[in-house]
């Protein structure tokens, strides 16, 4: 099964008093395994709606989700826990860390709902950290990171449990923009090297040039659905090991 | 692992989290607090009366409507020695007898006087009342039967007469008749009616009659049955036996009351009881006005803290785990609350036994119901804020501001 995500005709429409406000109009899509996607819209377009819903945070009001091969759409909100748990982690503009709650603890925390021992947590959360390059930050709580460092600290949490896919709310949204390309760098090593497929969520464009395919939403549907060619100037964020992270 | 979770959250606010836990704190300590006093006196109590002996039936002339004789001077002559020795003779639930006849007088020894209690009592009066001597000897038969000039001081009596000196042997006047000092009664303090019972001289009930008092009834009989359990039919049976022998018909009251001193100890027992009751209910009240605090604090904090339970959800936590985190979260503090409020009323009582000299008894019943109180308290009060917590939206929750 190559495919990740595949949505089928999806509708969202919210009811606001006596209106109806159709957020999403009928979107198709597929992404597969190992893709780096970028969703571009305004707000009030629907990819904040569409990114809900492929994070089975919320239910399509018609229309059909398949996450990796499953139909995803209509189950029970313990049963999306549990993918929440598995198999989607989440990047959010605004870090949402605990707070007063050192790194590695941060980190530890979805495996505190699925039953890891205390020692595999200690050890699983150290990895994922060093991964991102914060092994010597495990003890800092998250007033004595910078910001590009709890942003790290998240997605190592993001990576904990293996998902098979991150989604990121404008990951880069509050930080400056040598370390947002620190960040973005990071989820392409991720992307290349760990095979994770990354859906990321931005509305600047310098952001989006990261992602290999650019999907662009409008008034609830899908306007432009565009795959990037390598051009010269791109090359330099492919090479491997010059990459910072 | 829930419980690790919400120990963590606790202690990440500890501040706000000891400041929830005051109104319990305050409420299981007074609850314990007063509990022991109520404890302490019902026991006071209990020892004061079972100092006047146990099993132990007291017979007074006249009717029960006559109220009881309190003072135990009956304006009515219808008890006799005699009653009191067909008592002990016939009758098997009765252990031992003794006709008591009272009155106050002035004691004299040398140039020193005293004024105290004299009673006059038969040698099983020491088996009665449970007195021991302590120096010389008690009354014997022959005293009795020889109206002997012979007595007993208690230790208020010694204490005033002779100071430290041993008053075996030396003299002591009464209505100018010489008694000689036989023996000292051992120390029994005060009864629960706040009489000093060493204030006293005892003498053969026989002498009291016929040197002091000149008449030839008996004012009181006491007597004790020969086992808690037999009380009851003692006292029956006494009835009986003295409606015989006064002739009373069967359709007349008895000329005789008879009081049984376990009912005054009830009686006394149940009153610290409805006191206790009285004083745990309002300690009570104010738990659970710990509870109400607990569970505006929790609201205050689920608010607060929407943002988290938002992430939670996003990694993970279904429904039941965020319920259970903050479900514990209030029962912890609770309990812990609880824990440190028995800690402070145990420590309180122990104070007040020592420094107020308050008798003070901590039940370890009262104990574990205040433990187990509080932990349900913190269930009950914290489970409306856990289910709010519980069902909020997740979307909603991470855009919270």
């Amino acid at each position: 099964m190559s495919e990740v995500i595949r949505v089928e005709n999806l509708h969202k429409t919210y009811r606001m008093g006596d209106v109806e406000v159709p957020a999403l109009r009928g979107i198709n899509l597929a992404i597969d395994r190992g893709e780096f996607v970028a969703v571009m819209g305004s707000s009030g377009s629907g990819k904040s709606t569409f990114m809900n819903i492929v994070g089975c945070l919320d239910q399509p009001t018609r229309g059909k989700y398949f996450l990796e091969g499953e139909e995803v759409g209509s189950l029970s909100r313990d049963a999306w826990a549990h993918i929440r748990n598995r198999r989607i982690g989440f990047v959010f503009q605004g870090f949402n860390l605990l707070s007063r709650t050192t790194a590695l603890e941060n980190v530890e925390l979805p495996m505190m709902y699925n039953g890891v021992t205390s020692k595999q947590r200690h050890e699983r959360a150290a990895e994922v950290l060093s991964l991102v390059g914060l092994g010597e930050r495990l003890d800092h709580t998250p007033n004595q990171l910078s910001g590009g460092q709890q942003q790290r600290v998240a997605i190592a949490r993001a990576l904990v449990n293996q998902p098979a896919l991150i989604l990121a709310d404008e990951p880069t949204g509050n930080l400056d923009s040598a370390t947002s390309a620190d960040i973005m760098s990071l989820f392409q090593r991720l992307n290349v090297d760990q095979g994770i497929t990354m859906v990321v969520v931005t509305h600047e464009q310098d952001i989006a040039d990261y992602a290999q395919r650019r999907v662009m939403f409008r008034d609830g549907v899908i306007v432009s659905d565009e795959r990037k060619d390598t051009s010269v100037n791109r090359s330099e964020r492919w090479s491997g090991p010059k990459a910072s992270g | 692992m829930t419980f690790r979770i919400a120990l963590r959250a606790l202690a990440r606010n500890k501040l706000r989290s000891f400041l929830t836990m005051l109104g319990i704190i305050i409420g299981v300590g007074a609850v314990i607090a007063m509990v022991a006093i109520g404890e302490g006196a019902k026991a006071t109590i209990r020892a004061q009366i079972a100092s006047l002996g146990t099993n132990v039936l007291i017979i007074l002339p006249g009717t029960a409507t006559q109220g009881g004789v309190r003072t135990g001077f009956g304006g009515v002559n219808t008890l006799t020695e005699g009653d009191a020795k067909a008592i002990r003779e016939e009758l098997r639930s009765v252990a031992f007898v003794s006709p008591v006849l009272r009155r106050p007088e002035q004691v004299v020894a040398g140039n020193l006087n005293w004024n105290t209690l004299v009673q006059g009592v038969a040698p099983e009066f020491q088996y009665i009342r449970e007195w021991q001597v302590a120096g010389g000897r008690f009354l014997h038969d022959g005293d009795i039967e020889s109206d002997a000039k012979v007595a007993l001081l208690g230790q208020t009596v010694v204490r005033n007469l002779f100071g430290n000196d041993d008053p075996v042997d030396a003299v002591i006047r009464i209505r100018n008749i010489p008694f000689r000092v036989v023996g000292v009664l051992a120390p029994k303090g005060q009864s629960s009616q706040g009489a000093d019972q060493d204030d006293t001289v005892l003498i053969p009930y026989t002498s009291m009659q016929k040197r002091l008092m000149r008449i030839t009834h008996v004012q009181t009989i006491i007597a004790s049955a020969v086992s808690a359990d037999r009380v009851q039919e003692a006292q029956e049976q006494v009835t009986l036996l003295l409606r015989q022998r006064h002739r009373i018909q069967p359709e007349r009251e008895d000329d005789f009351f008879i009081r049984n001193l376990s009912d005054i100890s009830e009686a006394a027992s149940s009153s610290a009881r409805v006191m206790a009751v009285l004083l745990g209910a309002v300690a009570s009240i104010s738990l659970l006005v710990g509870g109400i605090g607990i569970m505006n604090i929790m609201l205050v904090s689920v608010t607060e803290r929407t943002r988290e339970i938002g992430i939670r959800m996003a990694v993970g936590a279904r429904s039941r785990d965020i319920m259970l985190q903050f479900l514990v979260e209030a029962v912890v503090m609770a309990a812990t609350g609880g824990s440190i409020g028995i800690l402070l009323g145990i420590g309180s009582s122990e104070i007040l036994k020592f420094w107020a000299n308050w008798p003070t008894l901590v039940s370890p019943i009262i104990v574990a119901i205040a433990f187990l109180f509080s932990g349900a308290v913190g269930v009950f009060f914290g489970f409306y804020p856990a289910q709010k917590a519980a069902h909020l939206d997740p979307i909603d929750a991470l855009r919270y501001e």
